[in-house]
C-alpha cells in the first residue's frame, strides 16, 4: 500500500483574468504513488501546482477530480484517519500568538486525541533545539525558531508520513542543516517523507525519488540518481565582465557574473570559449563540472516550456 | 481530553488569557451604565410596580453583556486565526464539523455567562435582585448566549478582514441590543416601535430573562422561549451547515 497516493488528480480554478466562466488548472489530473519510507521530492517553479497537491492531500483544499489518501485512508472519505497518519509543515511562517511553545504543542497533540504527550514533546524540543525556549511565546521567537515549531507541531501526533512544504525558506545554514538532519533520522525509523522545495541541492542530497511538476502536470519523474544520469551533458562555467551575444545568452544560463553552458563534447567547450573570445570577453574561473538536478531541472522545464494549463469554459 | 474538548479548552484559554480586557472590561462597561442611567434615572421612570428601576436594569445589562460577549468570542477568534494563518492547525486536524461547532459555541457560552455572572455580582452590591423563576434565568441565559456564540461563529466564517466583523457587530448587534428592552419597557414605546421590538429575537431574550428574575415581563415568557428556541435552532443549523460545507475554510 502506498503511503501517499494521487490517482488521477485534478483541481480547478475560476480564472481571474480570463472571460468569465473560463477555469485555470492547477493541477491537471496527477497520478502519483509515494511508497511507504520513501524521501519523495516535489519540485517545479512557482505556480506548478506543488502547494496545490499538497493542500489536496492535507484536506484544505478539495479536489475536483481523483482521490488522494494517505496509507489507504481516502483524505476525503475518511478524513480523521487520513489526517492522523500526517503531519504537515505549512510553508507560511504562522503562529497562535496565544500560547507558548509547550502549550501550543500539547494543544495540537490534544487536536489528535493523543494524552501524555509530554516525552515525546520533550524530545521534539530537545531534537529541534527549543527545549530552552519551551516557555517562551510564539511572538518572541525568530523567524527560524517558528519554523522548527511549526516542524515540531507537525510530528507531535506521531504521524507516519510527513509533508514539509518548503521548509527551509528563508531559514539560515545552520538551522538548514539541524533540521535536515533531523528529517533524515525520522526517514531511516521508517517515516515517509514529502518535500517540497527550490533549494534543488537540497532535493538533490536527501530525496531518493523526485517528481516535477509544470503546469499542473507531472513532466518528470525518476530516481533521483535516474534523472542526473540521464542529464547527458557536464556543465561549462566561468566568469566574464560584460554581456554576451543574445545568441550566445540564449544557450547559456547566467547568474550575475557566472556563465554556464552544456557541453556534451569536449569540441562543445571549445565552441563556447571560442564565440566568448570573439565576443571581446575573456573567461575566468573556467571550469567542467557534472551537470546537478539544477540543470536537469532547467532542462526540463525548458523542454515543457509551450505546456499551458488553462482551459476555457471547462467544467470543475 | 479527546479532540473537541483539546479545542474548547484551548477557545476558554484563550479568552482567560486576556480576562482583563474579555470579562472585566465588559463588566465594567455594564456597572457604568447601571451606575449612570440608575442614578439619572432612578427617581423618574418605574416600569414595574414592585420592581426598582436600578434592579429592571441589571438582568437586561447582564444580558447584553452576555450577549455581545458570547458573539465575540467565537467571530474574534476565527477572524483572527483566519487572518493570521493559524487556523491551518486546526484544519489540519481529525475534528469534524460537530467538534468545531462545539468547542466554538462551548466556549462562547462559557464566557457569555461569566460576564453575565460577572455583571450580576458586581451589580448585587448596588441592589438587591430576586430571583422568581432560577430555572428560566438559566435557561435564558444559556440559549442567548449559544445562539449569540453561533452568530459570531457565522460571523467569524464569513468575515475577511476585521472591518467586515466590526460592520457586523456595530451595525447588527449592537442596535439589536440596545433596542431590546434593555433600559425601557417595550410598553413605553409608542405603538409602532412596540411592534419592531417584537420581530427582534433579543427583545425575547432579555425579556424572559426579566422573567426570571421578577416574575413579571412584557410578553408572555413561554412564547420568548419559543422565539429564542426557534431562533436559536435556526442559526444552529446555519453554523453547523457552514462547516460542514466548508465555508471560507477549505476551498
Amino acid at each position: 500500500m502506498p503511503a501517499i497516493s494521487f490517482q488521477s488528480i485534478s483541481k480547478s480554478y475560476t480564472s481571474p483574468k480570463g472571460p468569465a466562466g473560463s477555469t485555470f488548472l492547477a493541477v491537471d489530473h496527477v497520478s502519483l504513488d509515494i511508497e511507504e519510507g520513501e524521501f519523495f521530492g516535489l519540485l517545479g517553479p512557482n505556480g506548478a501546482g506543488k502547494t496545490t497537491m499538497i493542500s489536496m492531500l492535507a484536506g484544505l483544499t478539495r479536489p475536483s477530480g481523483g482521490s488522494v489518501s494517505v496509507l489507504g485512508s481516502d483524505v476525503q472519505r475518511d478524513y480523521a484517519q487520513a489526517r492522523r497518519k500526517l503531519g504537515v509543515v505549512p510553508q507560511e511562517l504562522v503562529f497562535d500568538p496565544f500560547f507558548n511553545i509547550r502549550e501550543a504543542l500539547r494543544i495540537q497533540s490534544g487536536y489528535f486525541g493523543v494524552r501524555n504527550n509530554g516525552l515525546w514533546i520533550d524530545e521534539l524540543l530537545e531534537s529541534l533545539g527549543l527545549a530552552d525556549k519551551a516557555q517562551a511565546n510564539m511572538r518572541q521567537l525568530s523567524g527560524g525558531m517558528k519554523r522548527r515549531f511549526l516542524v515540531a507541531q507537525a510530528l507531535v501526533h506521531k504521524p507516519p508520513v510527513i509533508v514539509l512544504d518548503e521548509p527551509t525558506a528563508g531559514v539560515d545554514v545552520e538551522l538548514r542543516q539541524t533540521l535536515w538532519q533531523f528529517i533524515a533520522k525520522l526517514n531511516q525509523q521508517g517515516h515517509t517523507v514529502l518535500l517540497t522545495t527550490h533549494y534543488l541541492e537540497e532535493a538533490e542530497a536527501l530525496c531518493g525519488r523526485i517528481a516535477m511538476l509544470k503546469s499542473g502536470r507531472i513532466v518528470a519523474l525518476d530516481h533521483t540518481s535516474e534523472l542526473l544520469k540521464a542529464a547527458s551533458s557536464n556543465v561549462l562555467r566561468f566568469k566574464v565582465d560584460g554581456h554576451l551575444p543574445p545568441e550566445l545568452a540564449a544557450q547559456a544560463r547566467v547568474t550575475g557574473r557566472i556563465v554556464q553552458f552544456p557541453a556534451k563534447e569536449a569540441v562543445d567547450i571549445e565552441r563556447y570559449l571560442a564565440a566568448v573570445r570573439q565576443a571581446g570577453l575573456l573567461a575566468e574561473d573556467v571550469e567542467i563540472r557534472k551537470a546537478d538536478l539544477e540543470d536537469v531541472f532547467l532542462d526540463v522545464m525548458q523542454k515543457h516550456a509551450g505546456s499551458q494549463a488553462t482551459s476555457q469554459g471547462a467544467a470543475a | 481530553m479527546n479532540g473537541w474538548q483539546t479545542l474548547l479548552y484551548k477557545e476558554i484559554l484563550r479568552f482567560w488569557k486576556v480576562a482583563f480586557q474579555t470579562i472585566a472590561g465588559p463588566v465594567l462597561t455594564a456597572m457604568l451604565y447601571l451606575l449612570i442611567f440608575g442614578h439619572a434615572l432612578e427617581d423618574h421612570v418605574k416600569v414595574y410596580d414592585q420592581v426598582s428601576y436600578t434592579a429592571f436594569l441589571v438582568p437586561g445589562l447582564a444580558m447584553m453583556s452576555l450577549l455581545q460577549n458570547a458573539f465575540a468570542n467565537s467571530s474574534s477568534s476565527l477572524i483572527m486565526s483566519k487572518v493570521m494563518g493559524n487556523l491551518v492547525f486546526i484544519l489540519l486536524t481529525p475534528l469534524s464539523y460537530w467538534h468545531w461547532f462545539v468547542a466554538y459555541v462551548g466556549a462562547a457560552v462559557v464566557r457569555g455567562l461569566v460576564v453575565g455572572l460577572g455583571v450580576y455580582a458586581v451589580a448585587a452590591f448596588f441592589t438587591p435582585i430576586s430571583f422568581a423563576q432560577p430555572v428560566f434565568i438559566v435557561v435564558f441565559a444559556v440559549l442567548g448566549a449559544a445562539m449569540m456564540g453561533t452568530l459570531g461563529l457565522i460571523a467569524g466564517l464569513w468575515a475577511e478582514k476585521f472591518d467586515q466583523l466590526a460592520a457586523f457587530q456595530n451595525f447588527v448587534v449592537m442596535p439589536m441590543t440596545f433596542l431590546s428592552g434593555v433600559f425601557y419597557s417595550i410598553h413605553s414605546l409608542p405603538a409602532f416601535w412596540q411592534t419592531v421590538s417584537h420581530c427582534n429575537p433579543f427583545f425575547y431574550m432579555i425579556d424572559g430573562l426579566r422573567y426570571g428574575f421578577f416574575g413579571v415581563s412584557d410578553v408572555s415568557p413561554w412564547l420568548s422561549l419559543a422565539v429564542v428556541g426557534g431562533s436559536t435552532l435556526l442559526v444552529f443549523a446555519i453554523g453547523l451547515h457552514l462547516l460542514r460545507i466548508g465555508y471560507k475554510i477549505r476551498s
